[in-house]
């Protein structure tokens, strides 16, 4: 099974290499850097029904990050949540696949892009939960670059003020930023100590390890009353050997070359799965 | 005369619908004194959400709980608010076009004692901007109970600013209709036009009086909803009298008068003048004194009324 969901993984990164091949625009290693992460989220571990995107119990899902949205569309457009063939719209003129998540596209709850944002939105969708007594989850996913940003931390703090352990937050650490390593540009480390001291429950794993994802999302939460936080430590550009760990990829476009070369080695990989 | 803050009645208009809606919600930051909602709090301790003192987060989280059906009412400083989560309010509200009413407390120079950081002179402009939200200022407890009731139907994001302090009643009763971006005419006149908002209005009104004992008809026009602008009652007025006036606290940019004189140059010109507060750090004082500083009487509107309609 978590083969099938390995080869999904592949699937969905080809499908985004090409999307922003077509565009000539994108995030690149931002989007291949949260690709497990998502399939993971999607295929596996949240409830929701394509066909009715409002459908009350659903479990939630926010893009805090939202420059990786290519891997987010593919997916959504794998689900049927609109026809595979929009894909070749992205970015263009009048398109509803804009360039960050845009929620006239059915399944994508709210507009992000600008960041720092999706954490208190989550909380709030947390807490509507917790009112109307309902069951389902709030997943959050964030880059580790945005974790700069003030409003992050506003939210961490009410999410443990209000004791969401509905609300599970996941850091894509990729420890890459535009401008380069996120040490450099504006530390983060002891960061696993901040989220415990904002009093979150803190999990560490290997955010391409599906295995792994899985047996952290399917026993959340792991404390009662403790908003969990999950760093998931990837590398930026995964899957494609010449685009991890550079900064460069952040949002450069392959050109038809690159693609080639790309599309390649995911092919090797499938074949490494025993396809 | 009764006087009573518009705030307070929002707080007693929500307190009586929230007892048969659970889903209205109030937030928060460290403002329910300020804001007139302890009552709330206390009434309705479950439909109170405290954020803290976190402007940015109050809104997030206010977007998150109307996206799960909840009907947020954010209630805090509108000089924070405006400012401090403008981009919460552009993205999580306007462009994901969330149903979230923000409530800007002590709006304009409400706190005028305490300096330019707690003046809120450029909220509407800011506001404004931005599409998809609404813009409300309600002048009297008539009016703020109604435009209340209003917003618990009206689906999408708004942002209504009012006062801190108490403020006297501009309508006899309750019986006139309200309606959101419809404005309320309340003299009739042909020589010229005053358009007022908020807690101006009352200037307006009494300046009328004291320039019908001159002789001059003036047409009170109570623009309560800056956005969507009633552009028919304004074209209407420019075509029906001579000029038109405008009365606001507010920056002179991008407020009332901006807004006014632009429908009106588009449409149909006629000669304008403006009172706002220019383009300066507001000086200190008490709300009124301020007021009468800034030519927000009704003595000086009757004044430059006056001067405007000799030049037309």
């Amino acid at each position: 099974m978590e083969n099938s969901l390995l080869l999904k993984s592949i699937e969905i990164r080809r499908s985004l290499l090409k999307t922003i091949y077509n565009a000539n625009m994108g995030h690149t290693g931002s989007s291949l850097s949260n690709v497990d992460i998502l399939v993971t989220l999607f295929y596996q571990v949240m409830s929701y029904k394509v066909k009715d995107p409002t459908w009350e119990e659903r479990d939630r899902f926010i893009l805090s990050k939202g420059h990786g949205v290519e891997s987010y569309y593919c997916i959504l457009a794998d689900l049927g949540y609109f026809p595979e063939k929009e894909l070749d719209t992205f970015c263009q003129f009048k398109t509803r696949l804009i360039g960050h998540p845009n929620n006239k596209v059915p399944g994508v709850e709210v507009n992000t892009g600008a960041l720092g944002h999706g954490l208190p939105i989550a909380v709030g969708m947390a807490l509507a939960a917790k009112l109307d007594k309902k069951g389902y989850r709030v997943f959050v996913v964030m880059g580790d670059g945005e974790q700069a940003e003030g409003s992050i931390w506003e939210g961490a703090m009410a999410a443990s003020h209000y004791k969401l352990d509905n609300l599970i937050g996941i850091i894509d650490r990729n420890r890459l930023q535009i401008t380069g390593n996120t040490e450099d540009i504006m530390s983060l480390e002891p960061f696993k100590e901040k989220w415990q001291s904002f009093g979150w429950k803190v999990i560490e794993v290997n955010g391409h390890d599906i295995d792994e994802l899985l047996k952290v999302f399917n026993s959340t939460p792991k404390k009662k009353d403790k908003p969990t936080i999950i760093i998931a430590n990837t590398i930026k550009g995964k899957g494609v050997s010449f685009m991890e760990n550079k900064a460069a990829w952040h949002h450069k476009v392959p050109d038809k070359k690159q693609l080639e070369k790309a599309l390649l080695e995911l092919s090797s990989q499938e074949g490494d799965l025993g396809e | 005369m009764n006087k009573i803050a518009n705030k307070q009645i929002i707080c007693d208009t929500l307190i009586k619908r929230g007892k048969e809606n659970r889903d209205i919600l109030v937030l928060t930051s460290d403002s329910r004194g300020s804001a007139s909602m302890a009552k709330f709090g206390e009434q309705l301790p479950e439909q109170l959400i405290e954020v803290g003192i976190a402007e940015q987060n109050i809104v997030g989280i206010a977007a998150g709980l109307a996206s799960s059906g909840k009907l947020p009412f954010i209630a805090s400083y509108a000089a924070f608010l405006s400012m401090r989560s403008i981009e919460q309010i552009k993205v999580d509200l306007a462009y994901s076009n969330t149903n979230v009413k923000v409530v800007g407390i002590s709006g304009g120079l409400s706190y005028g004692p305490l300096g330019m950081s707690h003046h809120a002179l450029q909220d509407i402009a800011v506001m404004m901007a931005i599409p998809n939200m609404t813009v409300i200022l309600p002048a009297d407890r008539y009016e703020t109970e109604k435009m209340t009731d209003e917003l618990l139907k009206y689906c999408g994001p708004v942002y209504i600013r009012v006062g801190r302090n108490s403020v006297p009643d501009i309508h006899q009763s309750a019986n006139f209709d309200y309606e959101i971006g419809k404005a309320l005419t309340l003299t009739e006149g042909d020589d010229l036009t005053i358009i007022a908002t908020g807690e101006t209005v009352k200037s307006a009104v009494d300046s009328s009086k004291l320039l019908k004992e001159k002789g001059i008809k003036a047409r009170v026009l109570n623009m309560h909803t800056l956005k969507p602008l009633d552009e028919k009652a304004v074209i209407k007025a420019a075509q029906e009298t001579a000029c038109i006036l405008t009365v606001e606290e507010h920056s002179i940019y991008g407020g009332l008068g901006s807004v006014i004189a632009q429908t009106v140059i588009q449409n149909y010109p006629v000669p304008m003048k403006m009172i706002a507060i220019p383009d300066e750090p507001a000086i200190a004082g008490q709300q009124l004194e301020l007021f009468e500083y800034y030519g927000i009487s009704a003595d000086n509107i009757a004044r430059e009324a006056v001067n405007l309609v000799k030049r037309c």
